[in-house]
């Protein structure tokens, strides 16, 4: 692969991504349906939460089930605040505070490794959850809360404005120093602070940072949802999702958790409205054949295709 | 002038005593032996010093300032770097992106990425491995990893280098060309301690030696002293 045909598919790349976000932003000034509005700013949602769990979790490999609790965060601050703040302060607080309970449980429990971090962060889930519910029942009598309604376009131009800035903050991060720092964490933690970097800090902070968008995302999604109550906004399925997303795309390029949260979400969009009975047979099946035969995930097999089709152009010049 | 002191230096795991009441002084410049029958408390002494694991008691000084109670990047940043017994690279990132990571990180000021650039090149030149520079550092035979590891140290500028075991597991080949390195990095002022069991190696090369047995230090002088000493032969070969 010579220079100049790296350098046209760089831009190439580049020009496709800005189109896409050319007729994404513009959309909705086209009349596009109600349905398509909503199908797309869950994709979106699913992109956001898959590419954030890939920030920390790709590079360190710190299995975090915390996304629902950060989720659910941003959930009751849009459903506590909604009433009283306008809408992009309650998102930036939602957002604040995810960020901070993230800085807190990290600087607490990322020297667990392995299943012991998934554990405990799953277990955080579940406690805010329960602790949220008793408070609820006990203080304020009620187990839900209405929040506050927004109307569909403006919640499909929020998140894709936390998408883009989530993926251009994830690309930099996978550029910088801190990337390849955060990749040596995985490797061998303690050769890595052997280094110089100082581990505890770079592993807190970007988990933290990671919370930020979740956040933000719970908090907007909450305004869609107009009922929630602990159950709905500490949904575990949110912890889950992500993980899986992310090896079904594949974790080794940057695009493949955002390829794979798409696929995945219009996938279970179809496989319900197309086969509600047996959609999650069709779906658990899909899953089972990918995570045997692509390693990779998706990205992998593109990336094959895409080096088989660069081979044969070469061999013919 | 003395870089690295110890003072009744203790570490006990559970009721084993690894280091016991261990006193050292370490010269700038010197290249000190460390040597010792297995379970000595060598590599624990090493893990004290980088700050791996924390002393019970007593005091380790680096330029007469406390680094006992430090984290490793701290220590690390001030200007002690190590190697490991088992070699600790990072397998999947590339070779240069190995030695990178020493020179972004682990100085006390940071520096641009393309003088970090820079600097990590001319250290693969350095240790000899300026050929495999993109090659992930998993596929590096174990001697070149070896060479990885002590670039990735170098590159943070140590004024004090601790290698573990460099030459264990290296043909007589590779061990040659290892001590050679060794004294070309001592060529550059970097005061070095260095764990090894082979004495041929450590005999040439080292000023001094210090000898480790149950965890107390047992002996310590020239290599001349230490092979004519009748306790390190005792401890070696049996009364």
């Amino acid at each position: 692969m010579n220079i100049v045909s790296v350098i046209s598919h760089r831009s190439f790349l580049l020009g496709l991504l800005g189109l896409i976000l050319v007729l994404l932003a513009t959309l909705p000034l086209f009349r596009a349906s109600t349905y398509t509005l909503l199908l797309l700013t869950a994709i979106f949602m699913y992109i956001v939460l898959t590419v954030s769990w890939v920030i920390f979790s790709g590079p360190t490999g710190y299995i975090s089930l915390a996304p629902a609790a950060f989720f659910g965060v941003g959930i009751y601050t849009a459903a506590v605040l909604g009433k009283v703040l306008p809408l992009p302060v309650v998102i930036g607080i939602g957002a604040l505070a995810s960020f901070c309970l993230a800085l807190l449980v990290g600087a607490l429990t990322l020297r667990l490794r392995g299943i012991y971090f998934a554990i405990f962060t799953f277990g955080l889930v579940v406690l805010i959850q329960q602790v949220l519910l008793w408070w609820e029942i006990v203080k304020t009598h009620t187990r839900g809360r209405f929040v506050i309604v927004v109307d569909n376009t403006t919640i499909y131009y929020v998140m894709l404005v936390i998408l883009v800035l989530l993926l251009l903050t994830a690309y930099s991060i996978r550029r910088s120093k801190y990337g390849l720092a955060l990749q040596s964490i995985g490797e061998d933690e303690e050769a890595a602070a052997h280094t110089g970097i100082n581990v505890t800090a770079l592993k807190t902070i970007t988990f933290a940072m990671s919370a930020f968008f979740v956040g933000a995302a719970g908090a907007i999604m909450a305004t869609k949802w107009t009922y929630i109550d602990p159950y709905i906004a500490f949904n575990p399925l949110f912890s889950f999702m992500p993980v899986l997303m992310a090896i079904f795309g594949g974790m080794g390029q940057f695009f493949g958790p955002v390829l794979g949260a798409v696929i995945f979400a219009y996938l279970e969009e179809v496989l319900i409205t197309k086969f509600p009975y047996y959609y999650m047979l069709i779906f658990g099946l899909i899953l089972v054949i990918v995570m045997l035969y692509l390693p990779g995930g998706l990205a992998g097999l593109v990336q094959k295709w895409w080096k088989g089709g660069l081979e044969r152009r070469n061999a013919n010049t | 002038m003395r870089i690295l002191e110890g003072k009744k230096v203790v570490k006990h795991f559970g009721g084993l005593a690894a280091v016991h009441n261990v006193d050292f002084v370490i010269n700038q410049g010197e290249v000190v032996g460390l040597i010792g029958p297995n379970g000595a408390g060598k590599t624990t002494l090493f893990n004290l010093i980088s700050g791996a694991l924390s002393v019970n008691s007593g005091v380790i000084s680096f330029k007469d300032e406390e680094i006992s109670g430090l984290k490793p990047h701290q220590i690390c940043r001030k200007g002690v770097a190590r190697t490991f017994q088992s070699v600790k690279i990072f397998p999947h990132i590339p070779v240069l992106g190995n030695v990178l990571l020493g020179s972004m990180f682990g100085k006390p000021s940071g520096m641009s990425s393309a003088a970090a650039a820079r600097e990590a090149n001319k250290l693969l030149d350095f240790v000899g491995l300026s050929a495999v520079k993109s090659t992930p550092a998993k596929d590096l035979t174990l001697a070149n990893q070896k060479r990885l590891e002590v670039a990735r140290a170098l590159a943070t500028k140590p004024k004090l280098l601790l290698l573990d075991e460099l030459i264990a597991g290296l043909n007589p080949t590779e061990t040659a060309e290892a001590m050679e390195l060794v004294k070309k990095i001592r060529g550059k002022g970097i005061t070095i301690i260095m764990i090894e069991h082979v004495m041929k190696a450590i005999m040439s090369i080292c000023d001094r030696i210090m000898v480790l047995h149950h965890g107390e230090k047992i002996a310590e002088g020239t290599p001349k002293e230490i092979t004519t000493s009748k306790k390190v032969i005792e401890v070696y070969l049996g009364e």
